[in-house]
């Protein structure tokens, strides 16, 4: 079970923050963060192609869950 | 469509808004609108405040098309996009405050991030003081981020809500193709409730039609590519990533190119259009500005855009500037070109103070 973030309703860049705090805790492995707005979509997007992490992007219910993967 | 929506998330995308608006502002400098003040949302907000008599001060009321267009184009995007989406809830109070703030700590330095890049494209240093002020406050502000500020979630809001500040837009602009006059003073002649400036920077501008359709260009634009100044500052020292300065680099060297060919380009510190070189409070002004904006999560402009998203929080922060502008008159907060106006200072101090204390007490645990 990969752990879970939920960056919905979250201003500018604290999506961003959450996921990258998350990414240095982790190192590798998989987490989701859970997102409300392209904008932070897209954010997430540049910031996981900077640091190496793979992602995986569903759309669903008006929600977007982005899947964050490193090995 | 989904090329569309690549190519504006790509660098060339910001970076083709950054031109667009390098371009056109200067042109709407020259086709009437104040020196290095084609595009300034802090500013034409604060004539918004005059025209509609929130201040008296007779030079710089004026209601601006442009920051009608900016809300207009940004909420067309958002609806060929399907981007828009009503809502709010995000502490709406402080966002009051902190666009009140900011605004406030923006008339000190006379001008917002936008006018600052346009201000150094014309020459005008002053500005790189106002800029680096801008930067360390929104340094601030990531230390407030880093170590846990939030204002909470916004959450989702009735479909017609996220129409209401687009629709205050369209009001604003019957204001100005009307222009009511149906107040009098005590001897019966027609005044306001619309005030426009006789002269001035508020009597100074564009055609209006001109205006409203380049504005809705940048809206259009900046909502597609989320083009933000203060974002752009942030995610340099934040993630190290320089996608949203490209949009602004964009800005500064079409419009440094712009008025090397129109004639606009005059460089130095004293004399120059609309700005005083008070360097302390260019500098602590702006570090009021971005603080407020980097608190609020984005700029006076990409608030605007995600008001025609339909974001109430940002149509709040950007009521709170209205707002603070007129205040920033009323109380002679507004610096002059002779210089900081007498409460100035004191009302940066009092601004940095309220976002500080926000700084530290606006946390929750996100998970």
């Amino acid at each position: 079970m990969s752990e879970k973030i939920d960056a919905r309703g979250l201003s500018c860049p604290q999506p961003v923050i959450v996921t990258d705090r998350k990414m240095k805790e982790l190192g590798r492995g998989v987490f989701e963060v859970l997102v409300d707005t392209e904008t932070a979509k897209e954010n997430i997007t540049r910031l996981a192609q900077q640091s190496g992490w793979q992602l995986d992007v569903n759309e669903e219910f008006g929600d977007i869950r982005l899947v964050l993967k490193k090995v | 469509m989904s090329k569309a929506v690549q190519f504006f998330s790509s660098r060339w995308g910001i970076i083709s808004a950054g031109l667009f608006v390098g371009i056109f502002a200067p042109l709407l400098q020259h086709w009437g609108n104040p020196k290095n003040m084609g595009i300034c949302v802090a500013c034409m907000e604060r004539d918004i405040a005059g025209a509609l008599g929130l201040h008296r001060a007779a030079l710089v009321q004026h209601i601006r098309p442009e920051i009608v267009g900016f809300v207009l184009g940004a909420l067309i995007a958002a609806i060929l996009f399907r981007e828009f989406k009503p809502r709010g809830g995000s502490s709406p109070v402080i966002r009051f405050f902190l666009g009140f703030f900011a605004m406030i700590g923006a008339l000190v330095f006379l001008g917002c991030p936008w006018r600052a890049l346009l201000r150094l494209a014309g020459g005008d240093w002053n500005a790189i003081v106002g800029l680096a002020g801008l930067a360390f406050g929104i340094w601030i502000g990531i230390l407030f981020l880093k170590s846990g500020y939030t204002l909470g979630r916004s959450t989702k809001a009735g479909g017609f809500s996220g129409l209401v500040f687009p629709i205050v837009m369209i009001v604003l602009l019957l204001f100005l193709l009307f222009a009511p006059q149906f107040g009098r003073t005590p001897e019966g002649t027609p005044t306001g409730p619309i005030f426009f400036s006789q002269k001035g920077p508020g009597s100074q501008h564009a055609p209006i039609v001109v205006s409203l359709i380049i504005a809705l260009c940048v809206g259009f634009l900046a909502q597609r590519t989320r083009l933000c100044t203060m974002g752009a500052i942030r995610d340099v020292i934040l993630i190290r990533n320089t996608h949203l300065l490209s949009g602004i680099l964009g800005i500064v060297i079409a419009a440094f190119m712009m008025n090397l060919i129109l004639g606009q380009f005059k460089a130095g510190f004293s004399d120059q259009p609309i700005a005083h070189a008070n360097h302390l409070w260019n500098f602590l002004g702006m570090v009021l500005a971005g603080l407020a904006f980097a608190l609020a999560g984005g700029c006076p402009g990409r608030q605007l855009f995600l008001s025609g998203e339909g974001d109430g929080d940002a149509a709040i922060f950007a009521t709170g500037m209205i707002v603070g502008a007129g205040f920033a008159h009323n109380f002679s907060m507004a610096s002059s070109p002779a210089g900081p106006g007498a409460y100035g200072p004191a009302s940066v101090i009092i601004g940095l103070i309220f976002c500080i204390v926000m700084g530290f007490t606006m946390r929750e645990k996100i998970s």
